[in-house]
């Protein structure tokens, strides 16, 4: 259990500083996209939801994972969607400027 | 159906893949050329990852799965292809709050899975379960008020009444003493639902208190907070990929969370729970400057006058604000904005860091009406340039050009760097009525003398400026 803990949390520490340099760089402008992106991105949430329930046995707590899969399913559809929506308009107006 | 089980090991490796990608794709939204190249690079690693938990043997029915799937990528889908771009904040706080549901729900079910023989949990999944329950109901009750106070269904302003510290501090309190119990295993699924119950009762009572105008601040934090719920969920499940995506989301939106307040020059303490005991000075400042005002007069100038003062002009520089967005007049101001540099005019957009209701929304709004990315200044590389310009056209923006920021200490916007549209020639100001904008607090520039006001819906107006310098 200790073993598998530290693991996790060498992970969680090491992506702190991966998320933080990553993320330093961007721009003001792309702010909005980007709090669009990142916000598709904690979806995988939704990996979560499917584990749980997929392994789910009484009617409550399939109840619960079935909401738990819808939620996390329109966070990723929708979060992606809208930041390519947000997205392709810095795209079109290169476009015709050249 | 069969569905052939993927090995453990083939999981994992997916899994690594897929974080890869998301480091990528966050990587490749830091330049607008690569920016969208970078959102599909994520969806990519998130299609792999979800692919490969379906394989995942610990799954024992699909029904339930597929059609929860559907539902939600239908309603997803529909959401984000129908809301319009200035809708785009609450949109944003709708889907981070359904991340952060989803987030609590995963570990109350994994509490439930753990404790179906007895109430004992080990320690670190107990800690893991509680704090993604904890943060993922904030997060969700949080941003369906955000949400509430944007697109106007609550008042926006900060709702404050006695002894809501008591009741908050009783709540947090009762919420600490259950999450012991949780983790100490004298608790049971009934605790926990109440516990559940409460983390929901705080995320609503948490964001009632802060005004609409500091609501991109709320859901920029609370999108860190889903990051972390996810994290959480990935320390109860011992899933990496969990782990290491919500952990670049809980960074990132920290990151931007603190990026906006330094842009309003506001510690994020005041922005969070500035309603309480500020309001007794602020709101009396307010009533002292609404005097001062009492006595002055604006200047209202006609279309045709303006509209000559612009052709005239050597440069104009454009403060757009929400006010503009409202009004749909983005195009029409493009539109205004060709015209003059045909004549000769440099025309130069002004950007405050909070024009919009989020961090770089107005670049996305005046991005969707073809206004070229090189003329969207920043505030530091516009404001020198004020005083060399003829005219500072100030347009559905109110509290970015407020002087107040910088002389009237009593003044709740204090400090925040402003756009000096005050040090130009001539300063046009489109503008509905003379109502104090979303801060609710009144300006003097409209009282300058080098201010002249144009009243009316911002898109009929720039309309009738188009018409007359076309004319002209």
């Amino acid at each position: 259990m200790i073993d598998a803990l530290l693991t996790d949390l060498t992970v969680f520490i090491l992506a702190i500083f991966i998320g933080y340099e990553v993320i330093s760089k961007v721009p003001v402008i792309l702010h909005t996209p980007l709090m669009s992106g990142t916000n598709a991105i904690h979806g995988i949430v939704l990996v979560g939801a499917m584990l749980v329930l997929g392994a789910a046995d009484h009617t409550l707590t399939r109840a619960l994972g079935f909401v738990a899969v819808i939620l996390g399913t329109i966070n990723v559809v929708g979060g992606f969607f809208v930041t390519d929506r947000m997205l392709l308009m810095f795209v079109k107006k290169k476009g015709p400027k050249g | 159906m069969h569905v052939p089980a993927l090995s453990p090991t083939a999981i994992r490796v997916a899994y690594i893949v897929a974080s890869v990608l998301f480091i990528f794709g966050i990587k490749q939204l830091s330049s607008p050329k690569t920016a969208r190249n970078g959102n599909l690079i994520a969806a990519v690693g998130m299609l792999i990852a979800l692919v490969v938990t379906l394989l995942d043997r610990q799954i024992l029915s699909y029904g339930l799965i597929f059609v929860g799937l559907v539902i939600g990528a239908g309603i997803g889908a529909v959401a984000a292809r129908r809301v319009a771009m200035t809708a785009m904040p609450q949109m944003v706080a709708l889907f981070n709050g359904s991340g952060g549901g989803a987030a609590a729900l995963v570990s109350t079910l994994e509490y439930m899975h753990l404790t179906r023989t007895s109430p004992h949990v080990p320690t670190d999944q107990g800690v893991s379960i509680i704090v993604g329950a904890l943060i993922g109901a904030i997060s969700f009750t949080g941003s369906i008020i955000a949400w509430g106070k944007l697109q106007g269904v609550m008042t926006e302003k900060a709702l404050t009444y006695p002894g809501q510290k008591i009741v908050n501090g009783i709540l947090m309190l009762a919420i600490l003493s259950l999450a012991i119990m949780i983790v100490g295993g004298s608790a049971g699924p009934q605790l926990f639902v109440v516990f559940l119950c409460l983390c929901l009762a705080l995320g609503v009572l948490a964001v009632i208190p802060i005004g609409g105008g500091d609501m991109p601040v709320v859901i920029s934090l609370l999108n860190s907070f889903t990051g972390l719920a996810t994290a959480a969920t990935g320390f109860a499940l011992h899933n990496v990929v969990l782990i290491i995506s919500g952990t670049l989301v809980g960074a990132s939106g920290t990151l931007l969370t603190i990026l906006m307040c330094k842009a309003m020059n506001r510690p994020i303490t005041n922005v969070l729970f500035g309603a309480f005991g500020a309001g007794a000075p602020a709101g009396k400042g307010g009533g002292d400057r609404a005097a001062a005002m009492a006595g002055k007069t604006v200047r209202e100038v006609s279309v045709e006058d303006a509209a000559t003062i612009l052709s005239y002009s050597k440069l104009v520089i454009v403060i757009p604000g929400y006010g503009l967005a409202v009004a749909q007049a983005q195009h029409t101001i493009r539109e205004l904005a060709d015209l003059l540099k045909a004549k000769g005019v440099t025309v130069k957009y002004a950007i405050h860091p909070v024009a919009g209701r989020m961090p770089g929304h107005m670049n996305v709004l005046l991005a969707e009406a073809n206004v070229p990315y090189e003329e969207l200044y920043d505030l530091d590389q516009i404001n020198s340039e004020f005083e060399r310009a003829d005219v500072a056209m100030v347009v559905g923006a109110n509290d970015v050009v407020n002087p107040a920021a910088r002389t009237d200490t009593s003044s709740p916007i204090y400090g925040m760097p402003i756009l000096d549209a005050d040090k130009a020639q001539h300063i046009l100001i489109l503008k509905r009525s003379m109502k104090p904008g979303f801060a609710g607090i009144e300006n003097e520039l409209f009282y300058d003398p080098k201010t002249m006001m144009l009243f009316g819906d911002a898109k009929s107006s720039i309309s009738k400026l188009v018409a007359t310098v076309k004319s002209m």
